[in-house]
């Protein structure tokens, strides 16, 4: 408040909520997308491509289970392909949401409000995408509770040195504390959705959802220091999933894998992929279900210049793998790199840099980061170059290794690509399913940013 | 000290307000007033209104914390006992307590268990799941997730008595002032409406 004089000078930015929004239209709105708003047109036609795609995705799953994972291109020297570099992209998508909702709440970014319900859903999706490849993979697929460790009559436990099974724990555990974290974030806004609606049927699931949730100030301030133990809890757990998944790799003895740097590079490709496809959805979303009262541009251009830190972090990485490969004075870290650059996927390196190494660096300017075409092209961008960066550090590393004789190519099959596009048409339906359900965006926290009292919730305040 | 305090022919008396101050400033003046079983219903969390209703700082937080050490012990003994003492795996002679290996499973049922806690302590300390409650029954009180902001003053209360709280409640301003009964007399879903 002393230095309010200081802010009027500079430029203010546009409110975080509009200001003609209300308590009451912020309900009527949101809780009404889901209730009375007709499904948007576009979005009806986007659903029937995607609910194709999930065919696509039943029938990929059925020829794995059917004829085994011989039917996809993985080879001797390629023992993992598609499936971990899928495995690896899901669950970097699935970063976004608990960043948003766990870091950027720590870190006071009141501006999350608008967006956490939305990416944590993305999250739920994204893992449950991600899992499903691990699992596939494994061959035996009826076997797949093997990995839990339980007392049975074979006498036998699970290896705990694995990075396999440390990848066990952090992905369910990642899975479940995000859900737990959603469905707390759900529950005053369900007890909205039990009010607001007008139809018994609706009123008794959404009631039984809620719990019976009165909004009680008993309740409110149990419930905000649970909120914010669970964002402490998911902050430390978002950074160790990743850099367990990264251990996949680095504990290998391979070159291109065992690098000490995969940890904080991976961590930080995590967030900025999941970044990526949380701009990748909210565009379209925003402008079918007309938000653009809760989600302003400034909120995509924050968006846009976490996209851009993350993208610098992952370059780094780039470099560093470079000069890690030259330094090591290996004849095979050597030989590993030059092949990923100069060798027969020679395409796919170049194509990482361009994606993820020049293309966000139109992001420095705010031309850019504020024109929604141009943004949403740059995040599907990113969202491919992540998923190159991922091929290129699992196939190139493992398909020349130590010895020629054992050297192969890797060809993707039809089931290859029926797999990896039928989880995007899964993870955007369930997407699509959300959003008619539950409400996008969290109520009861975009309601906490009008200002009462000449309290007035705002970043810009914040940072003087 | 009798054991069977007969229960009020009310919950309470509830009043009804329009903005986040009024409450506020409600629930001050019936704090000075001496009302303690009182309670407010709000759309979204107001910070101000635990110091204002005095609202005893809960212990989730310490809960939690034992949650998270149950989790971390038996997360690393549990490896223990299985690479260890149940299934030992001689590999090379290495030492078979591996613990730097264990760090991240012992890590992940931390953050798993405290999360469990924060969660069920939350929700339980709340006494939920509870879909029926006095205060829904105020025909207006759906209003609560929405846009008012409501104070109820509970029967329970030694304070309270009937006359004299509703003067009290008058002298608040509020928008209405409804008597909270036990049990609904109608419809709870309201169906005529439609």
């Amino acid at each position: 408040m002393a230095n309010h004089h200081h802010t009027d000078t500079l430029e203010r930015p546009e409110p975080l909520v509009a200001p003609k929004e209300t308590y009451g239209t912020i309900t009527d709105k949101i809780a009404g997308d889901v209730l009375h708003t007709k499904t948007p047109k576009a979005m009806m036609v986007t659903l029937a491509i995607t609910s194709g795609l999930l065919l696509v995705f039943v029938l990929s799953i059925g020829a794995v289970l059917l004829f085994g994972p011989g039917v996809w291109g993985n080879n001797n020297p390629v023992g993992w392909a598609f499936e971990i570099t899928n495995f690896v992209w899901w669950v970097g998508i699935g970063h976004a949401g608990t960043l948003i909702s766990a870091i950027l709440l720590l870190l006071h970014q009141h501006w999350r409000n608008a967006i956490n319900r939305f990416a944590e859903a993305m999250t739920l999706f994204a893992v449950m995408c991600a899992g499903l490849f691990p699992a596939l993979h494994t061959g035996r697929q009826w076997l797949d509770y093997w990995l839990i460790p339980y007392p049975n009559t074979m006498g036998m436990w699970v290896n705990f040195r694995s990075p396999l099974i440390w990848d066990v724990f952090a992905v369910t555990t990642y899975l479940t504390v995000s859900f737990m974290f959603w469905f707390v974030g759900l529950i005053p806004d369900l007890a909205a959705m039990r009010d607001k609606s007008t139809k018994h049927w609706q009123k008794v699931i959404y009631g039984i959802l809620a719990m019976g949730w009165r909004g009680s100030a008993h309740h409110w301030h149990r419930y905000e220091m649970s909120y914010l133990l669970l964002a402490g809890l998911a902050t430390p757990l978002v950074v160790s999933v990743h850099s367990v998944v990264s251990f996949d790799f680095a504990v290998s003895l391979l070159p291109g894998w065992h690098a000490t740097i995969f940890p904080p590079y991976f961590v930080a490709g995590a967030i900025y992929s999941g970044f990526a496809m949380v701009i990748t959805l909210m565009i379209p979303a925003r402008k079918w279900y007309k938000l653009e009262s809760f989600i302003t541009d400034r909120h995509l251009d924050y968006m846009a210049k976490i996209m851009l830190a993350t993208g610098l972090i992952v370059f780094y990485g780039y470099l560093c793998e470079l000069f890690f490969a030259y330094y090591s004075g290996s004849l095979y870290e050597h030989f590993m790199m030059k092949n990923r650059i100069f060798g027969p996927y020679w395409w796919s390196y170049w194509l990482l840099i361009f994606c993820n190494g020049l293309t966000p660096q139109l992001l420095w300017f705010k031309k850019v980061r504020t024109n929604i075409v141009l943004l949403f092209i740059i995040s599907i961008v990113v969202n491919v170059g992540m998923w190159l960066e991922r091929f290129v550090i699992v196939v190139t590393s493992l398909h020349r290794d130590f010895l020629p004789s054992s050297w192969d190519m890797f060809h993707p099959t039809i089931w290859d690509w029926g797999l990896y596009l039928g989880t995007i048409g899964f993870f955007v339906w369930l997407i699509y399913m959300f959003v008619r359900v539950m409400p996008m965006i969290s109520i009861f926290e975009i309601k906490h940013l009008l200002p009462w009292r000449g309290r007035i919730i705002d970043t810009s305040a914040d940072a003087n | 000290m009798t054991f069977f305090v007969k229960r009020p022919d009310i919950y309470g008396l509830m009043a009804e307000f329009d903005a986040p101050e009024k409450i506020l400033a409600a629930a001050e003046r019936a704090k000075q007033e001496g009302y303690h079983d009182m309670d407010a219903f709000t759309p979204f969390p107001m910070e101000e209104l635990t110091d204002a209703l005095g609202i005893r700082h809960s212990k989730l937080s310490l809960f939690v914390l034992c949650c998270g050490l149950f989790g971390m012990l038996f997360g690393f003994f549990f490896q223990y006992w299985v690479s260890v003492i149940d299934y030992p795996l001689n590999i090379g002679g290495r030492p078979l307590n591996s613990w730097p290996q264990w760090i991240p499973v012992t890590f992940e049922l931390t953050i798993l268990f405290s999360a469990f806690g924060a969660v069920i302590g939350m929700i339980f300390r709340n006494g939920l799941p509870r879909p029926v409650h006095p205060v829904f029954n105020v025909d207006r009180f759906e209003l609560a997730t929405k846009d008012k902001f409501f104070l109820c003053i509970e029967a329970v209360d030694p304070k309270f008595d009937k006359e004299k709280t509703r003067k009290f409640l008058e002298s608040l301003k509020p928008d209405y002032i409804t008597v909270v009964d036990h049990v609904h007399t109608k419809d709870p879903y309201h169906q005529d409406d439609e």
